[in-house]
């Protein structure tokens, strides 16, 4: 019990934040996505002023070139970046109430290499070009992976403590990333068309892409904000839990479902990305506090806030190349995971 | 004392073994007696081309590594009193690339340049790493998620050096960064073996006061250690092996970890082991070379990639069907 009552000691602060102040909150970071995905538009290699990018949206004109920039390149761009952000935070939050895990995320755990990986055997092995054909390939691979580093993680005395389920994804990372790397180097076509890819970037956005990942996020995103009060129980522990009438088991595996769906998803469209899935809970939970009926949402919201600036940052800082988004997200949050990780004493379970 | 002999010789004639197949496979394949033969100087013109100048640099380049890197992890695991306290594990590996990168793209020098640079980042990148994991012991798993996080930025200034540089050094650099022992020639292998000429020695002179330090600074100040400067010692040679290693074949992942741990599997001796540790570490990098070679013929893998995967696993069977790691 001595966990719950840290728990709540941590969360008092956080609990005097009342109903409406947290709904303003969420009503002002969706204020600022708006702000976010019209920065993505207006900045690149070619400089547009927002007010041109507020015209493109609203009467577009195909014989004026900025507007063509913008509906051709930046707003698909914006727009994977939206789903891809949304997908990877939402199923960054609900894999840390799965596991009551601080430390988990989709990408650290391996469950995007995993979907990655899953992409690859699509088109290097069995010659599948469609997105409709491969997407499932990455949600069998998100799948795989994730059952295997859990058995993993869980095996032993202590069982699934954060930080071996977090090194039994290091380590699966590493032998998914080694086979991904031999399928592309046997392969020239395939590395070709997806070096790009593997690093993590939104910069191949295409349209086609975009609409086939779209429904499956979207199923992904419905069964996680149906889940949420679920989860607040779950937290709990396993007799709360129970005593409060949740199927645990039934949770579980609807989150599991979900958890497969986004990541499979967003990793068909842009790659394997890390840390999203970690930073963006650990900041909503800072807002929040511990409840998930308020820490979902806004993960949801925060996540392609977070997705989009890094690419507006990975764009601008090598200009005129490029630097892939993952690659981003990875400078601002390996030193969150260092930080966590270095905290004293037992980690807080969640 | 005597079984860790025994294993070091048998580990050695292993290597022998191995390395005579790897120098007899390849597109024009060579009988083993046939390789014995050119060795002595009783070849044939061709057999002697194909074995001496073209085969036989790589296979002493991956030994030498090979040894380099499993001395190197031994060591660094007997400082950090952590089997996981290997040079690829606390980001020495990854700060050497990124040294090494700067000086390809940044200065653009040769072999010399790219190994001091390489010396630079991995002693920089692992002291980082080390400092931030330090907290009054139990540090075992820390030190790896540790080392995995600041790798992850490591990697993140890699792309952005390799986003920056014109398409030949970024070739150049990406291929070196893979870690391969592809078109090696006797520069490399002379680099290495003379540095482990010169590094053992001095490994083996300190043995006696690195068994000594395993016991605790106190109890080893005791006993008459100078306790600093025999650790300062050890690491330094420590970092300039693993250094060399990088240097000459590029960041070649877990040959360090796993060495050191599987030739204590076989010695069943407690204390530091680096010589059973070079040999087997000098045996796995030449045998995952003749696999990546071989596995997907005609492609040829850069070693790294085999090494990576084979380490993984190892990896997990570490955690997931050992009790203590």
């Amino acid at each position: 019990m001595t966990a719950t009552a840290a728990g709540t000691s941590a969360a008092s602060a956080a609990s005097v934040r009342s109903r409406p102040v947290l709904a303003w909150g969420l009503a002002a970071a969706g204020a600022a996505l708006v702000a976010a995905a019209l920065l993505s538009i207006a900045v690149g290699s070619k400089s547009i002023p927002v007010g041109t990018v507020l015209d493109a949206l609203l009467h577009y004109d195909a014989r004026i070139d900025d507007h063509v920039v913008i509906r051709d390149l930046r707003l698909p761009r914006t727009l994977l970046g939206l789903v891809v952000g949304a997908a990877l935070g939402l199923a960054g939050a609900l894999i840390q109430a799965l596991t009551r895990n601080p430390l988990a995320d989709p990408g650290i755990l391996g469950i995007n290499e995993g979907a990655g990986l899953g992409v690859l055997v699509a088109i290097g092995i069995v010659g599948l070009t469609s997105p409709w054909a491969y997407v499932w390939f990455a949600f069998a691979g998100a799948a795989a992976s994730a059952a295997l580093v859990y058995a993993i993680g869980a095996r032993g005395r202590e069982g699934a403590s954060p930080v071996r389920l977090v090194l039994a994804g290091i380590a699966f990372t590493y032998v998914l990333h080694a086979i991904g790397r031999a399928i592309l180097l046997t392969d020239s076509t395939t590395f070709d068309r997806w070096r790009n890819w593997v690093v993590g970037s939104l910069a191949s956005a295409d349209p086609g892409v975009i609409v086939s990942v779209l429904p499956f996020a979207a199923v992904g995103a419905a069964v996680a904000l149906g889940l949420t009060p679920s989860l607040n129980a779950l937290a709990l522990g396993e007799e709360a839990g129970q005593a409060l009438g949740v199927h645990r088991g039934r949770t579980r595996a609807l989150g599991a479902v979900a958890v497969t769906l986004l990541c499979g998803s967003a990793t068909a469209a842009a790659g394997p990305i890390a840390f999203v899935g970690l930073m963006v809970p650990y900041a909503a939970r800072m807002i929040t506090g511990p409840d998930y009926r308020w820490l979902v949402p806004y993960s949801l919201v925060l996540a392609p806030i977070l997705l989009l600036v890094a690419d507006v940052v990975g764009r601008v800082v090598t200009r005129p190349s490029e630097v892939g988004v993952g690659v981003v997200t990875a400078v601002v949050g390996a030193p969150l995971l260092i930080a966590l990780v270095r905290r004293r004493g037992r980690l807080p379970r969640l | 004392m005597r079984r860790s002999f025994a294993v070091g010789l048998a580990l050695l004639a292993t290597c022998a073994a191995v390395a005579v197949v790897a120098l007899g496979t390849g597109d024009y394949p060579i009988s083993p007696a046939g390789v014995l033969r050119t060795l002595v100087g009783r070849g044939n013109p061709a057999t002697e081309y194909i074995v001496i100048d073209l085969r036989l640099p790589r296979v002493l380049t991956a030994l030498a590594v090979g040894a380099a890197f499993g001395a190197s992890g031994a060591i660094f695991q007997s400082l950090t009193r952590n089997p996981l306290g290997s040079p690829d594990v606390i980001g020495f590996t990854a700060g050497a690339s990124v040294g090494a990168l700067i000086m390809i793209i940044l200065v653009g020098g040769g072999l010399l340049e790219i190994a001091s640079g390489a010396v630079l980042g991995g002693a920089l990148a692992a002291a980082a790493v080390y400092l931030l994991a330090y907290r009054r012991g139990s540090q075992g798993y820390r030190l790896v998620i540790i080392g995995v996080a600041v790798q992850a930025l490591l990697t993140a200034v890699i792309t952005y050096l390799l986003a920056r540089a014109n398409i030949f050094d970024s070739q150049r650099a990406a291929l070196w960064i893979m870690g391969s022992l592809n078109a090696r020639g006797w520069a490399h292998a002379a680099v290495a073996g003379g540095a482990l000429a010169v590094l053992l020695p001095v490994v083996l002179a300190l043995h006696r006061r690195t068994l000594v330090l395993e016991l605790g600074d106190e109890t080893a100040r005791s006993l008459g250690v100078s306790v600093e400067r025999v650790r300062l010692t050890l690491i330094a040679t420590a970092v300039a092996l693993a250094a060399v290693g990088t240097a000459c074949a590029g960041p070649i992942a877990f040959v360090a970890l796993a060495a050191p741990q599987l030739a204590r599997r076989l010695t069943r001796a407690t204390g530091p082991n680096p010589l059973p540790s070079a040999a087997m570490g000098a045996g796995l990098l030449l045998a995952s070379d003749l696999l990546a070679q071989r596995a997907l013929a005609p492609t040829q893998l850069p070693v790294g990639v085999v090494t990576a995967a084979l380490g993984g696993a190892y990896l997990i069977w570490l955690l997931g069907w050992r009790r203590t790691a």
